[in-house]
């Protein structure tokens, strides 16, 4: 909780900062700002705290994906300093970013709907922003544009399905609402509808297929620093948002709402998969390929609706550290020769060696190809959903992976051939990339440590 | 034990000379090992078992047996000479020698593996090492080659691992990937699901040893890595999936391997013949060499799928003489092709004129490889076609051509490459250096010594053997 206060306050002084012509101390501020969150975060670790009258539950769960979304938010602000750097408006967008946070962190650790579609729009509106925030940039008026209505549309199935939610049973707690459907089987038909039309709403935010449409647009779009943030911290935000709902709220429905998980996990993990296999920019792959992440992980959550948070915090840690590593690289690449397409990676194996290594490793966890990270990471989600009897989901699962793995090696193939010239890159990003390299390496081989749920 | 040493020893070699001196090292230290090793006892010997990662039951649990020695034997044997091998050659930076080194703690990881997970773990890790090598030393078309090589092998191992996962859910009370339980876990299945998990593992295998028909892969892929990679993939990487038949797929289900056991061998022997006639009419010595690889792992497949003890003895010294001479043709087909510039058998000839010493090495290694007695090749071949035989004489007499296509094609290359007369592009071919002999002659004298002396080897492996088929005869009895 004092963790949320933290950001927040540091997103208001980003906005003072402006005022009060502090901008040079906007970045030490921020660091210190997530810094001190992540400390008061481990400070208050273990202890299960309600706030605002039970809207808001700091639980174990909880305080893990904070954890992780302020872990991750802080290698974002390490690797897209200059992000911030010479440009107008620099103030705002921390602003917006702590904002967006901030909101992040309200929908882990929600425990009312009212807060989680605040949480979900205070999130939302400042990307629509950051989204566009590039605006010379013809790409990125239109990403911002197209983020916004198809947000808005999908924010209004969400509303819509929470009213009739309401409706059937006059409550917004979640825990209330799933005591009461627990204890009356009769309830009103539309209480269902508005379950499935949350389903859509959420499916639209950790773009799930067939609702990713905007997403290979919206990354692409967007300036890079932006597209890391939106696969990485809105990601998980999202996605445990949507475990939240279905795993508390409506778990008494999950026998049935298994079916459309399943029906939503197979067409993201095909979709996603084969149409990223024909993208010939990396950045446009990287898209498709979150997407089609999404899919292994409703594979987690639909086989075991309870027991999967572990699992689920595992696959996100190492998703999020292999993203942030390899759209670092396609940042860099991109600032460097101008587009991210598939021939500017040529012939950085032998001219930036530490570049290429940590884009070779980050494709290779996301591919899932051991010792690293993501390896273990869908091992576990293989190991789940065939102890819960679904073997042919998993051999799906496992297929597109190996179709994961053609597309994934197309950019480390590009850079072992062929030569270009040497891109100077910061000491600090040498040392984040090692970094991040290292703690890939170690979350493959030492799990355990990092299964805290 | 071995494994910790190879790991520390790993850390980013900064020069070729590091990487030498490692790899002999861990050489000397199997050496020793051997001497050490109790040939009779069945255990697992030099036994490590720590908890690694508690909350799903997977343990670092490794050990010797027999079986594993000759092999951990036979790749501490080549490494220093598939590093010897490239010292002269300036390309190469530390990070090919790194590659080299992960990849010899990854297959000793393979070899010596107790635990199911640690083995998927270790096999997997020893595809990327050799994988990058071939990618970023690689010839011509190498993109796309060693993709299709990396899916194609991917694929097998992926369902291995479906495998693996659904025997260790079959394992009582806490599962564990132990591999006494899962062995338990896997005789206790019903003869359906045994079948699935025999072909799950078997295509993993298969692909990676190759089998007929999952070679596709193969003789691209050694024709456009480079001669270390060449070397690793056939002196060694070859192995694995011969060693997991033995130690992944006997044990483990072991009335599907009598059902379809039948299926693997005459697979097997089509692909001995296959591979025969198509090295025959080979021009790139490279890729007659690849087709002859393909030719004598189908043997070595069809004898252990006998189930007999003197097949799978024959297998056994078989993969150590295969490994072994292997690695020599590849090298002697890389001292060639770096002095005249071509593979192509048609420009060649004449060699034993300029370079005698050449030569002479090249007749030794090619008569193991056709199996001449008192070479190391006969012992090994010797003892698989007489299990065929047993096991049914056509399937024998059909496997038993392999020695005399064998002898045709390497015969013709002989020929055509070393007699006649020297001609305008092996005519200032020199002959061999210090290096190269440093790593020729003992694989020569090697060659040799096993040929005439294969006692000590199969009395390594012996007692492991016996072992693994005694449990296995109980057990087909058991079921009748």
């Amino acid at each position: 909780m004092n963790a949320l206060f933290v950001i927040c306050g540091t997103g208001v002084f980003s906005l003072l900062a402006e005022i009060f012509n502090l901008k040079k101390w906007v970045n030490v501020v921020s660091f210190l700002g997530l810094l001190t969150a992540i400390g008061l975060l481990i400070y208050d670790w273990g202890a299960i705290s309600y706030h605002y009258h039970g809207m808001l539950l700091f639980d174990r769960l909880a305080m893990a994906f904070t954890g992780l979304i302020l872990v991750v938010s802080f290698f974002w602000f390490w690797m897209f300093t200059d992000f911030f750097k010479g440009e107008a408006h620099r103030t705002d967008k921390s602003a917006l970013i702590f904002f967006a946070i901030a909101g992040a962190v309200m929908m882990v650790s929600f425990n009312n709907m009212a807060v989680l579609f605040l949480g979900i729009e205070i999130l939302s509106i400042s990307l629509y922003v950051l989204a566009g925030s590039n605006k010379e940039n013809l790409f990125s008026t239109e990403a911002a544009f197209k983020y916004f209505l198809m947000g808005s549309f999908a924010t209004g199935f969400l509303l819509f399905g929470m009213t009739l939610v309401y409706g059937a049973t006059g409550s917004f707690n979640i825990n209330t609402i799933a005591a009461l459907i627990s204890s009356h089987p009769v309830l009103p038909r539309y209480l269902f509808i508005g379950i499935l039309l949350m389903m859509v709403g959420l499916a639209f935010k950790i773009s799930a297929v067939p609702f990713h449409l905007w997403a290979p647009d919206v990354y692409h779009g967007s300036p890079t620093p932006i597209a890391a943030f939106m696969s990485t911290v809105v990601k998980i935000a999202a996605f445990t948002a949507f475990v939240k709902i279905f795993s508390v709220c409506f778990l008494y429905f999950n026998f049935t709402l298994q079916v459309f998980e399943q029906a939503l996990m197979v067409l993201t993990l095909v979709v996603a998969n084969v149409t990223a296999v024909y993208q010939n920019n990396v950045k446009r792959m990287l898209a498709y390929s979150s997407v089609g992440q999404v899919g292994y992980l409703l594979l987690a959550f639909s086989s075991d609706n309870v027991n999967s948070g572990g699992i689920i915090f595992y696959y996100l840690t190492a998703y999020a550290i292999a993203s942030i590593m390899a759209f670092t690289v396609v940042h860099i690449i991109e600032t460097k020769k101008g587009s991210a397409s598939l021939e500017n990676f040529g012939g950085l194996l032998k001219n930036n060696p530490l570049l290429a290594v940590a884009m070779t490793v980050a494709l290779l966890s996301l591919a899932g190809i051991p010792p690293l990270a993501g390896f273990f990471a869908k091992y576990l989600v293989f190991t789940l959903s065939i102890s819960k009897g679904f073997v042919a989901l998993t051999v799906v699962a496992v297929v597109t992976s190996l179709i994961g793995v053609y597309y994934y090696f197309k950019p480390i193939v590009a850079m072992a051939q062929s030569t270009g010239e040497v891109i100077a890159i910061s000491t600090s990003q040498k040392i984040l990339l090692t970094v991040l390299i290292l703690l890939n390496l170690l979350a493959g081989i030492f799990p355990d440590f990092f299964m805290v749920l | 034990m071995l494994v910790s040493v190879a790991i520390i020893a790993l850390k980013p070699s900064m020069a070729k000379f590091l990487a030498f001196a490692t790899s002999f090292l861990v050489l000397v230290i199997s050496v020793v090992a051997a001497f050490h090793f109790d040939k009779n006892g069945t255990a697992p010997q030099f036994a490590v078992d720590w908890p690694w990662i508690t909350s799903v039951g997977i343990n670092f649990s490794v050990g010797i047996d027999g079986i594993s020695m000759l092999l951990v034997l036979l790749t501490t044997l080549l490494m220093p000479g598939i590093i010897l091998s490239s010292l002269k050659d300036e390309s190469k930076p530390s990070s090919f020698y790194s590659l080299i080194l992960l990849m010899q703690s990854a297959l000793i990881g393979v070899f010596t593996a107790r635990d199911g997970f640690l083995f998927y773990l270790f096999w997997e890790i020893a595809l990327i090492p050799v994988y990058f090598i071939c990618l970023v030393w690689g010839g011509e078309n190498r993109g796309r080659i060693t993709l299709k090589f990396f899916i194609y092998t991917l694929t097998g191992s992926l369902f291995m691992l479906v495998a693996l996962i659904y025997l260790y859910f079959q394992t009582p009370g806490a599962h564990t990937f132990a591999i006494q339980s899962l062995y338990e876990a896997g005789r206790a299945l019903g003869e359906t699901q045994q079948a699935f998990i025999f072909v799950a593992l078997f295509l993993a295998f298969a692909i990676k040893m190759p089998v007929f028909p999952f070679h596709t892969w193969q003789p691209d892929t050694y024709t456009v890595a480079p001669v270390q990679g060449t070397m690793l993939l056939s002196a060694i990487m070859l192995k694995m999936g011969i060693y997991g038949v033995i130690r992944w797929l006997i044990p483990v289900v072991p009335i599907a391997v009598k059902q379809w056991g039948p299926v693997a061998i005459i697979l097997s022997v089509i692909g001995i013949v296959y591979a025969s006639c198509i090295a025959i009419v080979q021009k790139d010595f490279k890729r007659l060499i690849a087709y002859s690889s393909i030719a004598h792992v189908g043997l070595i497949s069809a004898g252990l799928f006998t189930l007999s003890v003197i097949g799978m003895q024959g297998a056994m010294i078989q993969m150590l003489s295969h490994g072994i001479v292997v690695f020599a043709l590849f090298y002697i087909v890389e001292i060639i092709f770096e002095r005249t510039k071509t593979r192509d058998l048609s420009q060649l000839g004449g060699i034993r004129n300029v370079a005698p010493l050449l030569t002479s090495v090249f007749m030794v290694v090619m008569l193991g490889s056709v199996a001449l007695p008192l070479t190391s090749g006969f012992v090994g071949e010797f003892l698989l076609i007489n299990s065929l035989v047993q096991y049914q004489i056509w399937i024998g007499a059909v496997a038993g051509l392999t020695i005399i296509l064998g002898a045709v094609y390497m015969l013709r290359t002989f020929q055509k490459s070393m007699s006649g007369e020297p001609n305008s592009v092996t005519a200032l071919l020199t002959d061999l250096n210090y290096h190269e002999r440093l790593v020729l002659y003992p694989v020569v004298l090697l060659i040799i010594i096993i040929g005439v002396y294969p006692g000590p080897l199969l009395g390594i492996s012996e007692a492991a053997v016996s072992n693994l088929l005694s449990l296995y005869s109980d057990l087909s009895v058991s079921v009748k």
